[in-house]
């Protein structure tokens, strides 16, 4: 990413899980969005916390990653359709890469995703862990 | 609607480290103007489609840097970017310039030098045609996202692990017949169940390589097209489609949307049905790209492209052969030029000029997605 406004202006997205609400529908969005596309120039967007509790839907283990990454192959994406509604991406973990299965229950936890190398930004944000039952 | 493509012409596909970029694409320029037998001074315009130049070989301004090479300058040169699927939206743009009575003759190319970064650059920047914010920043690769939808194929589905991999087997069988195809080798499904893991469920060999390479068209007007040909092949039908460009945001995970909205109006604009398509070339940037194709495009029901590939369907001399130049897998995917090269391939099977890898065949369809489905464009082919 190396782009320090980048990263910050999606700070309280990506530490906090906060998405958007379009008020004119009642439509949940993360990732964020600005404009609903249901109601377009009729949106009425704010934003709205996110429970952060979900289950996946697809997922796969990353074997061959970016560089910043490599040390922590093989690890675990996944899609997660959220209580609320809304699907995101992230990285599963606390869970064995062959443990993982569609329809799991997870939830948010707040982890440290990548670096700018030894001396550069690190970079935090949500990844999920199951639930435990 | 009726474009004639006059003239083909395409560079080897490979890892061509003595060619520079500008290079591949005046090679298969000169030769798709040589195949129509037009001369570089009756060519009006140029449309190039390229994903990356920028990133792949530090170089912007392509458009001018071609037509210059090409020793066609003050022509108007311009670039189309859409990822994986640049060279089919340059085809539609050189199209959509002709049928607008703005041109009589265009070049419609595509080109990509991939090999001139190191391999971990090259994945870099193909990650780019994913959500870079909301996917990619997160540790989600290209690859992933395709072994996500492979993943939950074959949950909802039953697609099996051997049927992907018989995509892969099948592809390169057809290439060995391709002169121009990246590799010659036949596989195994036992070659792809045992290759490297590259994101679960998907290995190395379900995977398309890292290629150099250029492909070119000759477009012309019905009329002008007469001068040059009796016996042109017709794009009867053209469609283009987007999608959310996060893959997660989609309705469905194993059904790539563009893919149904861009064939649905290439359909309608050609007055075909899937059924009347006889050869086609589809994107199989990972095997589960073809059985999803297949399926999206109309040629069997949605969850039934394993199965039809599994019974030979797909197969030269099956139900509906597809990807006979050896497919993105094969023949290879130089990313901007493919959905051109697509294009090549479908005229050649239709004047008859496939040899090894013929089939008999009068309407063709070419299918190019960019993303992970973020884009697609679908056209359709007719013998004149």
């Amino acid at each position: 990413m190396s782009n320090v406004p980048r990263f910050w202006r999606n700070l309280k997205r990506r530490y906090n899980l906060i998405g958007t609400k379009c008020l004119n529908c009642n439509e949940l969005y993360f990732p964020p969005r600005q404009l609903c596309p249901k109601c377009r120039r009729a949106s009425k967007i704010e934003d709205v916390q996110l429970k952060g509790r979900g289950e996946v839907l697809t997922y796969t283990i990353i074997h061959s990653a970016p560089k910043r990454f490599e040390g922590q192959t093989p690890y675990i994406m996944a899609i997660i359709q959220l209580e609320e509604g809304p699907k995101l991406t992230a990285q599963i973990v606390d869970c064995d890469p062959t443990e993982i299965d569609i329809g799991m229950k997870v939830e948010m936890v707040f982890r440290r995703i990548q670096e700018d190398g030894d001396a550069g930004l690190i970079y935090y944000g949500y990844k999920f862990r199951p639930i435990a039952n | 609607m009726k474009v004639a493509i006059i003239g083909v012409g395409l560079t080897r596909f490979g890892e061509l480290w003595e060619t520079s970029f500008s290079h591949l694409f005046v090679e298969a320029g000169a030769n798709a103007l040589r195949d129509a037998g037009v001369d570089g001074k009756d060519v009006e315009a140029i449309f190039v489609g390229n994903m990356s130049a920028g990133r792949f070989v530090d170089q912007e301004h392509i458009s001018c840097l071609i037509a210059d090479q090409a020793g066609l300058n003050p022509i108007p040169a311009t670039r189309i970017e859409a990822a994986c699927a640049s060279g089919g939206h340059a085809l539609r743009q050189g199209i959509m310039s002709i049928l607008s009575g703005f041109h009589d003759l265009v070049v419609v190319g595509g080109v990509e030098k991939m090999t001139d970064v190191m391999t971990e650059s090259t994945t870099q920047t193909l990650a780019t045609a994913a959500d870079q914010e909301w996917e990619a920043f997160l540790g989600m690769t290209f690859p992933g996202l395709y072994a996500m939808m492979a993943r939950r194929h074959m949950y909802e589905f039953g697609t099996t692990r051997e049927q992907l991999a018989l995509v892969s087997v099948k592809n390169h069988r057809n290439a060995i017949h391709n002169p121009y195809a990246q590799y010659h080798v036949e596989i195994t499904v036992d070659d792809v169940l045992n290759s490297p893991i590259i994101a679960d469920p998907l290995r190395l060999l379900d995977c398309s390589p890292i290629t150099d390479g250029a492909a070119c068209v000759v477009l012309a007007s019905e009329r002008k097209a007469r001068e040059y040909t009796d016996s042109p092949i017709y794009i009867t039908g053209s469609g283009q489609a987007t999608s959310t460009l996060s893959l997660h945001s989609r309705k469905q995970i194993p059904v790539v949307d563009s893919t149904i909205n861009a064939a649905k109006e290439a359909y309608k604009r050609a007055g075909k049905s899937p059924k009347d398509i006889q050869v086609a070339e589809v994107h199989d940037a990972f095997t589960i790209g073809e059985i999803m194709a297949i399926e999206n495009l109309g040629f069997f029901n949605i969850g039934e492209g394993g199965k039809a590939t599994e019974e030979g369907e797909t197969e030269i001399g099956g139900k509906i052969p597809v990807n006979t130049s050896g497919g993105l897998k094969a023949k290879g995917h130089p990313v901007g030029a493919t959905g051109v090269a697509q294009a090549v391939e479908i005229v050649l099977q239709l004047r008859g000029d496939a040899k090894g890898r013929q089939v008999d065949a009068d309407i063709g369809l070419t299918h190019n997605v960019g993303g992970s489905g973020g884009t697609a464009v679908v056209h359709i082919y007719e013998k004149g």
